[in-house]
């Protein structure tokens, strides 16, 4: 299981324009290096990243090579009600990553 | 590779390299008052993302050792917390006086080596992988606990031997290159390397998260990294020349602020 | 035959992208602007409402700070709908797509990229009127000095 770090702040008022930070550990394989033996090393990435809060679907990034390993990926939304926001990876070789985090609102 | 990239880079080394010899003068010890962190010479979205532990590719490992901390194993069946308890006491500032001198083996250690040192002999485990996930992990989240604390390695009976030693081989000129590592950290520093500015080469970050490395590494890995550069035959992993260089390196940077886990370009 | 300033080029190149260890590049200012009619298609792509933050001078192409903001009041009718990114000399145009709505609240993103060489960056915001804005950087990659080892 791949390591996440999220960041969401544990309240908020009714709202409120929150920042969220994330940060995952990844390879990010572009596909175009060379390794040790001369031999190319395969493609790995995180493809894809969405995030919902309390089940509705707030969030989707679709992610290239180009982005730097151990992906790091902020957003903003609405600090609406309490509740979970549910974070989710999935990538080359059946990558896989689900991540939650819990906010209050009042 | 492409040969055309190879020659172009060994062009590119020979002659930066060879300017740097021949700017200086004789090696000089850096003052006290005029030391200054790698930090001082990134850029401020290099030095941001060392700032923020949200953003901070570092913590993750940090993360990661939080959980190994808490995980029994070995024959012993003992995790670090069941010795040592709570990190963010016990371990406060230990990283700052290491590399330290082992009693017993009558010779400095480096952190990685001290929890190598741990899992074989206390929790009866086999070691972890030199430079690997795990050990990284450990040696960070330890690190960690003395963030902002100054470094307190100390110059005593014990340990100035191998200060000594670490000075020495230092300022010993090596490689294809003939260059010691003064000629650039103490003679060049705050010059630039092609497009990079030189370092004083203060371990104060480490284990830290390089931009060229795409991950973390240890303080072996960045010496090891200087080595090749100087086209000199790296030291075999974990000899006893590593230590002692950086037992100097802790020692030359007493004082500074610790800021492990670092991030460095 | 090939003249000594495109040899030195090639040399140059080369060096650069032993930096990040790939093969040469593919993408082209051409590749990404084909890239970007794939998503604009025949709409036309005005400059403005995107801000687009990169350092001007990165240390180290691995890892190279991004953000993008857009004005927008990101009301139910108007709003920004996507932000793409796009580079010109990877060895692919495109770099990511983030879909928004409303309950984005402030159209605002960060995140971090590879960049194999010296080369512009665009910024698209493609709003819910179905317009599209952009915004470029200038972007100086410099080689490392330190690699650690010659593979």
């Amino acid at each position: 299981m791949a390591r996440a770090l999220i960041n969401v702040p544990a309240t908020a008022k009714p709202g409120e324009i929150i920042e969220i930070k994330t940060l995952i550990s990844h390879p990010m394989e572009t596909g175009y290096r060379v390794g040790y033996d001369g031999a190319m090393i395969p493609r790995d990435i995180i493809a894809n990243f969405t995030v919902t809060y309390n089940g509705d679907e707030i969030f989707r990034a679709q992610l290239s090579p180009a982005i730097a390993a151990n992906p790091f990926v902020s957003f903003c939304t609405v600090a609406k009600e309490s509740g979970t926001l549910t974070f989710h990876w999935t990538g080359d070789n059946g990558f896989t990553a689900t991540e939650t985090a819990k906010i209050t609102v009042e | 590779m492409s040969r055309q990239g190879l020659v172009a880079l060994a062009c590119l080394w020979i002659a930066g390299l060879a300017g740097l010899v021949s700017w200086g003068g004789q090696a000089a010890e850096i003052p006290l008052q005029d030391r200054q962190s790698g930090y001082q010479l990134m850029t401020p979205e290099t030095r941001a993302m060392q700032d923020d532990d949200a953003a901070n590719p570092g913590m993750l490992w940090v993360l990661d050792g939080e959980a190994l901390w808490q995980r029994k194993d070995g024959r012993a069946n003992l995790s670090c917390a069941d010795c040592h308890g709570d990190a963010r006491q016990s371990m406060k500032g230990v990283a700052a006086r290491y590399p330290a001198v082992d009693p017993g083996l009558q010779k400095p250690v480096d952190l990685e080596q001290r929890i190598e040192m741990c899992r074989t002999e206390k929790q009866q485990a086999p070691p972890l992988r030199a430079e690997g996930k795990d050990l990284l992990a450990l040696a960070a989240y330890v690190a960690r606990q003395s963030k902002g604390m100054p470094i307190a390695v100390v110059e005593d009976d014990h340990t100035r031997p191998f200060i000594s030693a670490g000075r020495e081989i230092y300022e010993r000129r090596q490689g294809q290159l003939n260059l010691s590592c003064a000629n650039c950290h103490d003679d060049n520093s705050g010059k630039r390397l092609a497009g990079s500015p030189i370092p004083q080469a203060h371990p104060t970050g480490y284990p830290l998260y390089r931009l060229e490395w795409q991950t973390l590494g240890s303080l072996q890995r960045r010496l090891r990294n200087c080595l090749v550069g100087m086209r000199a035959e790296p030291y075999a992993p974990g000899a006893p020349e590593y230590a002692e260089l950086e037992l100097y390196l802790m020692w030359r940077a007493r004082g500074m602020p610790m800021e492990a886990p670092g991030v460095r370009p | 035959m090939t003249g000594i300033d495109e040899t030195r080029r090639g040399l140059l190149i080369g060096a650069g992208l032993l930096v990040l260890g790939i093969k040469p590049a593919r993408a082209t200012p051409e590749a990404m602007k084909d890239a970007i009619r794939t998503v604009i298609g025949d709409a036309p792509l005005r400059e403005g409402k995107v801000t687009l933050d990169v350092p001007p001078l990165v240390e180290n192409g691995n890892t190279v700070p991004v953000t993008v903001a857009v004005e927008s009041p990101m009301t139910d009718a108007d709003y920004v709908r996507a932000i793409h990114v796009f580079n010109e000399k990877n060895p692919q145009p495109f770099v990511i797509t983030v879909r928004l709505t409303p309950r984005n609240g402030r159209a605002r993103i960060a995140t971090r990229m590879k960049l194999a060489d010296t080369q512009t960056v665009i910024a698209v915001a493609e709003m819910s009127d179905g317009s599209f804005w952009k915004a470029s950087a200038e972007v100086i990659v410099t080689i490392a000095a330190c690699i650690e080892d010659i593979n």
